[in-house]
């Protein structure tokens, strides 16, 4: 292994905050890819890939992406949500690899509704 | 695709490995593989968490979701439900004592709450054995910053501003002992680092070798640079074989990135640093006895002056300073002292690292602010007292600390107000005892520790520690005899006296504490023969209360010598003559029924008890 320099050593050091980013918090956006049977079946998988990959390409470290349940509405599968920062969660439907990304560029990186996909803002009353 | 969007931290340090984090590991990976999400949750092991209690731990990042006391046998159920389908598992969660609630994230859990993480800042949160993972928050920054823009007496001078001072159990003002070293003249100068950590009790130090290897290093080529040495050593315990091996590792990564050795990061420093294990003995804490034990002669202490700062390790001035001590260098470096003292008090500056245990609900190792009160330690992070009992006493630095009493439990944690109550903060072992405890015992079972550990080479420590450790035998065995504790008072200002070294001048502050807070324990132990803990098993006698007594059964149910009798809901009684006094009934009773009486309660009155 070369030595390293001290510019050598802040390079470093900013390839592999990348990595562990995640243990900071400070995330500005998440998104929860519904991940229950029925959205399995309807490929959330492939959605959950394609958006990793835009991450990945655009090194948005500020995006939080989880998984969760069925959404409830089965037949609209594949589901997503998306919370901005102080923005009620939006969330999207019938989802393809296209669609994701689309909403990857316009929404999570540039903070405009993507509405043709969208379904609905806000959540359920709970208690 | 290597975007990750979990990391999964599965601590790794001795006391989770202990308790199966390993299996757990593999049967995480396994199950992550199964459902195709290897390649988007990365499982790393970290050094100790410090929760040390309720492992093996994880944490699950960006969520910071806490899960305790997992097994191989929970991970397909955990990983199906909360890495697939993104619910998280109440029932592994983190419960709070008092509400049996579960209480989801690391930054709620009052045990964390409270903490301030400085020397510990990376336990948990990287994987010890990548110096890349180190690089990544800051790592060799502080290093960069020492030899590249500043000259020695900047380091020294920030290092006084600071207000650190040495975290092994002397309280020795860092900057100064720098200050002193980089004075003094020599062609050849060493740098050392005492990982002898021997308290009963603590491991703070371990925790660090093990959860961040390389902040050790980083912290010795700055006090290396301020002092002008090249040659380092770390004397760490062969009793820590994990703590052995990643610091080894974490040497040989830094040699390969140039971070050790010749010419570093290209600045013309040269620093070499080797492991040198040490074979346990207590003394060799001590730093003269250290230093002969890597010189590879018989570890004993020899007089100060001279100090080792003008003549030390093969006669060349040396700096030893303690692991956590190095912990706490680099964010200095890179903050500033002023950052430093922000924290803690005027003479007791930034945060200390404390091994809290014994009778509180929340076992483990945890940073917080000096000046905090001891009753914030117990009652908030400890989380209170196990199965409700009374609190009694806290014993604070071990053999050579002192126990502090209930009244004095808003004493704040510095170390010129804990040396008044006559403890010590010491290394930072933190004993919490409860109205379970008897005093007397708790003096005995250190002088054991120190007559076992004193190396021999002074009388008074050597002869001094034996004849205070055979009379609190003779005390908690029944032949205590009036005068003894002022003979023990006596002989412990003696002892402090003329030791040559930190073992034998602190070795009786133990038994001074007890005589000073607790005189009443040792008076019914000479006088009535009679050991209220009923812990001195030939000072008590055990009964049932006939009228606090519900005849529930419980105690002749755990009885192991089947000696207690009793119909169900009437008195129960103890056969006296079978009973062995393993306190098995004391403790297991819900009613306070079964109690302690003097040694000879049940004696005939006219049978003279011979002397």
């Amino acid at each position: 292994m070369a030595k390293l320099t001290i510019d050598e050593l802040k390079k470093l050091k900013e390839q592999y905050k990348d990595k562990t980013h995640l243990r900071e918090g400070g995330s500005t956006a998440k998104v929860t890819v519904h991940m229950g049977t029925c959205g399995l079946a309807a490929g959330s998988r492939e959605i959950m890939d394609a958006l990793l990959d835009e991450i990945q390409k655009a090194n948005a470290s500020e995006v939080m992406v989880t998984t969760s349940g069925c959404a409830g509405l089965c037949s609209r599968e594949p589901m997503v949500t998306v919370e901005m920062l102080d923005e009620s969660p939006v969330k999207y439907v019938d989802l393809t690899d296209e669609k994701i990304r689309k909403i990857f560029k316009e929404h999570i990186r540039g903070g405009k509704v993507v509405e043709e996909y969208a379904l609905v803002r806000g959540c359920e009353t709970s208690y | 695709m290597d975007k990750v969007r979990s990391n999964v931290m599965l601590c790794g340090g001795t006391g989770c490995i202990a308790t199966g984090s390993l299996k757990v590991k593999d049967a995480l990976v396994t199950e992550l593989k199964k459902h195709k999400l290897y390649d988007q949750i990365t499982v790393t092991l970290t050094g100790c968490n410090g929760f040390c209690a309720q492992g093996p731990l994880v944490t699950v990042f960006p969520e910071g979701i806490f899960y305790e006391k997992l097994t191989a046998d929970d991970i397909p159920f955990l990983v199906e439900e909360h890495f697939l389908k993104g619910r998280p598992v109440e029932k592994f969660m983190y419960k709070a004592p008092e509400d049996k609630s579960a209480v989801p994230a690391i930054s709620e859990i009052p045990f964390f709450k409270h903490q301030v993480l400085r020397a510990l800042r990376n336990k948990g949160i990287i994987d010890p054995e990548k110096i890349e993972e180190y690089i990544a928050r800051d790592g060799y920054m502080a290093a960069a910053k020492a030899l590249t823009e500043m000259k020695p007496e900047d380091v020294v001078k920030e290092m006084k501003e600071s207000g650190l001072r040495g975290r092994g159990g002397a309280g020795f003002p860092t900057g100064l002992k720098w200050e002193l070293c980089a004075m003094s003249k020599g062609d050849l100068k060493y740098i050392l680092c005492n990982g002898d950590e021997g308290d009963p009790g603590a491991f703070m130090d371990r925790s660090i070798m093990e959860a961040d290897p390389h902040v050790v290093l980083e912290g010795m080529i700055i006090a290396a640079k301020a002092i002008g040495a090249s040659k380092g050593y770390i004397y760490v315990r062969a009793e820590y074989p994990l703590a052995v091996e990643r610091l080894q590792k974490a040497i040989d990564q830094a040699k390969d990135y140039g971070l050790l050795g010749e010419n570093i990061l290209n600045t013309g420093f040269n620093l070499d640093i080797e492991l040198y294990l040490g074979a346990g003995a207590f003394v060799c804490g001590e730093e003269t006895a250290l230093m002969r034990s890597l010189e590879g002669k018989r570890g004993m202490p020899i007089p100060r002056p001279p100090f080792p700062a003008q003549k030390g390790l093969w006669g060349k001035p040396t700096v030893l300073n303690n692991v956590e001590t190095y912990a706490n260098i680099p964010p200095i470096i890179l903050n500033g002292g002023e950052w430093y003292k922000s924290l803690g008090t005027e003479k007791s500056t930034g945060t200390k690292v404390f091994a809290l245990t014994g009778a509180v609900n929340n076992i483990g190792l945890i940073e917080v602010p000096m000046g905090i009160p001891l009753r914030t330690i117990i009652y908030d992070i400890g989380g209170g007292i196990r199965k409700g009992r009374k609190f009694k006493a806290v014993q604070l630095g071990g053999p050579s600390g002192g126990c502090v009493p209930e009244h004095l439990l808003d004493t704040p944690v510095t170390y010129e107000d804990i040396v008044q109550t006559g403890a010590i903060v010491g290394s930072g072992g933190m004993v919490v005892m409860d109205d379970y405890n008897c005093m007397v015992s708790v003096a005995r079972f250190f002088l054991d520790f120190t007559t076992e550990e004193s190396c021999g080479k002074c009388p008074p420590c050597r002869i001094g520690t034996k004849v205070m450790r055979d009379k609190l035998a003779d005390i908690t065995e029944g032949r205590g005899q009036e005068g003894d504790v002022e003979l023990l008072q006596d002989l412990a200002k003696d002892i402090i006296n003329t030791s040559l070294c930190g073992l034998g001048q602190t070795a009786p502050n133990p038994i001074l504490t007890t005589i000073k807070y607790f005189k009443d324990e040792y008076e019914s132990h000479i006088h009535d023969k009679w050991c209220k803990a009923g812990v001195c098993t030939d000072l008590a006698t055990f009964y049932i209360d006939e009228e606090a007594c519900k005849g529930c059964t419980v105690c002749a149910k755990n009885c192991p010598q089947e000696c207690i009798a009793g119909e169900k809901k009437k008195p129960h009684i103890i056969d006296q003559e079978k009973c062995v006094k393993c306190r098995t009934c004391y403790e297991k009773c819900k009613f306070n029924a079964v109690k302690v009486g003097p040694a000879n309660m049940f004696d005939k009155k006219d049978e003279e008890v011979q002397v």
